[in-house]
């Protein structure tokens, strides 16, 4: 090895495309599972979580007006990158997680996988979820899914990407814009994907990610008036009924950690049916 | 009707502005596409595919004998029970994104070959069947690993080795709509591109290897109505796709009939493209222009009869007239040709001659002023008014760029007219009234109906006929049954 230094990186959150520190200045330390420094991982704040919200809404009505073949595409461009860069998310996830080299790699290959998964229901949800209904009566009468809007996910907090992949894309390949808390102790690998989401073509505001303690930033997600839905995947049962009732406020479709199994059940959670009756005849 | 019908437009002098023909790559000489290797092209006879443009050869291309069909079939079936069966579907989907991707990558080089070898205007090849093509692939691609929630029950099971016949018409499209179901839901396949239009298939053998696909599980055999014949008679086959004509998808159905091998077909039409009075009028004169007109009306859903109703029969007619005379024919290679040359000789004549009889019984007839080149198969676009029901040239598929105007007072009418066919593909309906869109839609007897637009194609949406137009859909959800034992 040469006496060269190394450069280090700052981890910095995903706000609107753009990659801010946190706007309170604060920053927390993570560390790998054996208990080494990683890095200094910005701290969010309410604000953030604000300014997070308002790119998400913006952000939104762009990413549903795009076509479904071309969300698909945008997400499948997210494989594409990831792909180009496993082995550094390899890296992170072994030391998120304190696997060996082997597993930590079969954990990226699978989160890739499953964003090719994702990429490809973009435009399938409508033709399961959608239907004609043939009411009694001179109408032609269709369902079409359609997003709730503005989706937080508190990711949960053991599988740094898998997990992550999982707990985001769903809701995003549905149609709505994200704001995720990444795992508390293990984010690096999240804010990873999301410095890769910038060029996969992600129109700013379909992915927000905010790092710091969920304890402190999930109540203001679960409270914001303009916040459609919340996953809880990453909190326990006491936290998450507290957030639930939060979210009673306004009325948030909750998924809950339980209800996560079944991958369609997560297609679903942040989807309205939108029914139109249309008049036939002469 | 006496009208000018000259117009501004119609003496603008544009540039020539074409594309490069030397995109094409092609190679002098190709083989069979058999278990992942293309045979040498010395060891079959061969047969030239030429630019109908301009009747020269572009390629030698492979004539396969029975044996060949045989090892295809051969090379198909082992890859099933050895690979493709046991590779998953999210495997499966990963290969079939790469094909996508690389069709993408490799557009203006196949949309190139596409216009050479078909003589559609490569603004069409350019901008419709290759990025179509790669759409297909892609939106498949996504439901390789989704089986399960397609609505067919638990874990369906592919049928097996597929035998799949494609028209020359859209040469690459086909291909693509043909594969790539096949290929999501677990089939190995057999593929036979048309004998004037092989050289995009085989570019997509390319591809395919570039893919790393595992060989046999796409093969891919050329030549004349043999081979397809050899293939639908194979024994180890089991599933028939073909689109083509009524004629020979009628003579498919007999010699499958009682083999239990699956069968779809995609056959031919004579779309009613129906337009009501308070249709909105420049919108309608270009899709019943584009409806009629694209790809030189070689299109099995084309709107070949236009109904138009009686109160705007005579403005429409003026408008269409003029409009005809707008059309640039001519260069397919050329980005502002709007018609290019007709695929072949043969349908040239079969063109001619049906146009012939609308002259003979009756009917009135406008050709465009177009001046045609001198070497080429080339038709200049017709319109037939006072056209009656029982002309031949509003029965029988013309399959090139001649449209038959008849009109309809009623919307009961315009329905009976529509269905007198023995066709189903498709029809167009033209009104600003939505709840009278539907009402006709309900009652027509076609697979597709557009309502103010037409000719529109999605990997989404199941395409497919009626009647003698052919059962089993391609594209969307129901695209997959065709391709499951379900």
């Amino acid at each position: 090895m040469s006496d060269r230094l190394d450069v280090r990186k700052t981890y910095k959150l995903l706000v609107n495309g753009a990659f801010p520190r946190s706007e309170s200045g604060r920053s927390y330390e993570v560390t790998s599972a054996s208990g080494e420094f990683l890095a200094n991982v910005a701290q969010g704040s309410r604000k953030d979580l604000r300014d997070a919200v308002v790119a998400a809404r913006t952000a939104q009505s762009k990413w549903w007006g795009q076509s479904a073949y071309n969300r698909g595409q945008v997400i499948y461009r997210l494989a594409e990158m990831a792909e180009s860069r496993r082995d550094e998310l390899a890296e992170h996830v072994a030391l998120a997680e304190g696997l060996k080299p082997k597993p930590a790699q079969q954990s990226v290959a699978r989160a890739i996988d499953r964003m090719v998964w994702y990429a490809g229901w973009t435009d399938k949800i409508a033709q399961i979820l959608g239907s004609s209904n043939p009411v009694a009566g001179p109408f032609f009468n269709f369902s079409v899914p359609v997003p709730s809007g503005v989706v937080a996910v508190l990711c949960v907090q053991d599988s740094s990407l898998e997990g992550f992949v999982d707990a985001v894309l769903a809701p995003i390949c549905v149609g709505n814009a994200v704001v995720a808390v990444a795992s508390e102790l293990r984010p690096t690998p999240a804010v990873l994907l999301g410095e890769m989401t910038a060029t996969a073509d992600f129109p700013g505001g379909v992915l927000n990610i905010v790092t710091g303690f969920t304890g402190e930033l999930a109540p203001v997600l679960a409270a914001h008036e303009d916040v459609d839905g919340i996953d809880l995947a990453g909190v326990d049962e006491p936290f998450g009924d507290e957030l639930a009732l939060l979210a009673a406020g306004s009325i948030k479709r909750v998924l809950r950690p339980s209800e996560r199994t079944n991958p369609l059940r997560r297609l679903r959670a942040f989807v309205e049916t939108s029914t139109v009756w249309h008049t036939i005849g002469q | 009707m006496s009208e000018d019908v000259t117009s501004p437009l119609g003496s603008m002098v544009y540039d020539p502005a074409p594309e490069s023909a030397s995109v094409a790559h092609l190679r002098p000489s190709y083989g069979l596409f058999i278990d992942g290797e293309f045979t040498d092209p010395d060891s079959h006879t061969s047969f030239e595919t030429v630019n109908p443009a301009t009747e020269e050869p572009l390629a030698r291309v492979a004539q396969a004998s029975s044996e060949d069909v045989d090892r295809a079939v051969a090379s198909a079936r082992h890859a099933y029970e050895k690979v493709w069966s046991k590779t998953s579907g999210a495997e499966r989907a990963k290969y079939l994104f790469r094909i996508a991707r690389l069709i993408q990558e490799r557009a203006r080089e196949l949309a190139v070959v596409e216009t050479l070898d078909n003589g559609k205007a490569i603004r069409e090849s350019r901008d419709i069947d290759i990025p179509l093509a790669a759409a297909h692939f892609f939106y498949y691609a996504g439901w390789a690993d989704k089986l399960n929630y397609a609505g067919f029950g638990a874990n369906p099971q592919p049928l097996g080795v597929a035998g799949q016949i494609i028209p020359w018409n859209f040469p690459l499209l086909m291909a693509a709509w043909k594969l790539a179901p096949a290929l999501a839901a677990g089939n190995t396949c057999v593929l036979k591109p048309a004998e004037t239009t092989p050289l995009t298939a085989l570019v997509l053998a390319e591809i395919l290897q570039q893919a790393e696909l595992p060989p046999g599980v796409v093969n891919i055999v050329t030549g004349d109505g043999t081979v397809g014949a050899a293939l639908v008679e194979h024994p180890d086959v089991n599933k028939i796709a073909f689109t083509g004509s009524t004629e020979v998808g009628r003579l498919i159905q007999q010699r499958v009939a009682g083999s239990h091998k699956h069968l779809t077909l995609e056959l031919g039409g004579k779309g009613a493209n129906i337009v009501f009075e308070d249709a909105p009028v420049d919108e309608m004169i270009e899709g019943i222009i584009d409806g009629i007109f694209f790809n030189q009306g070689h299109v099995c859903c084309a709107g070949s009869r236009l109904l138009v109703q009686e109160t705007i029969a005579d403005e429409v007619l003026r408008r269409l007239v003029r409009r005809v005379d707008q059309l640039r024919v001519g260069d397919p290679m050329d980005k502002n040709t709007d018609v290019g040359a007709i695929n072949s000789a043969a349908q040239l004549a079969r063109i001619e001659e049906l146009t012939q009889y609308g002259e003979s019984e009756g009917a009135t007839r406008y050709t465009s002023s177009c001046v045609l080149p001198d070497k080429g198969y080339w038709f200049a676009p017709t319109i037939f008014a006072d056209v009656s029901q029982s002309h031949r040239i509003a029965r029988e598929e013309i399959f090139g760029p001649v449209l038959s105007v008849l009109t309809f007072r009623t919307p009961e009418e315009a329905v009976a007219k529509a269905n007198n066919s023995n066709y189903g593909l498709a029809c167009g309906v033209w009104s600003e009234k939505g709840s009278r869109t539907l009402w006709v839609a309900e009652r027509l007897r076609a697979g597709v109906i557009w309502a103010n637009t037409y000719n529109r194609f999605d990997p989404t949406s199941p395409f497919g006929g009626v009647r003698e137009s052919g059962f089993g859909r391609e594209g969307g959800r129901h695209g997959l049954e065709a391709y499951l034992d379900v």
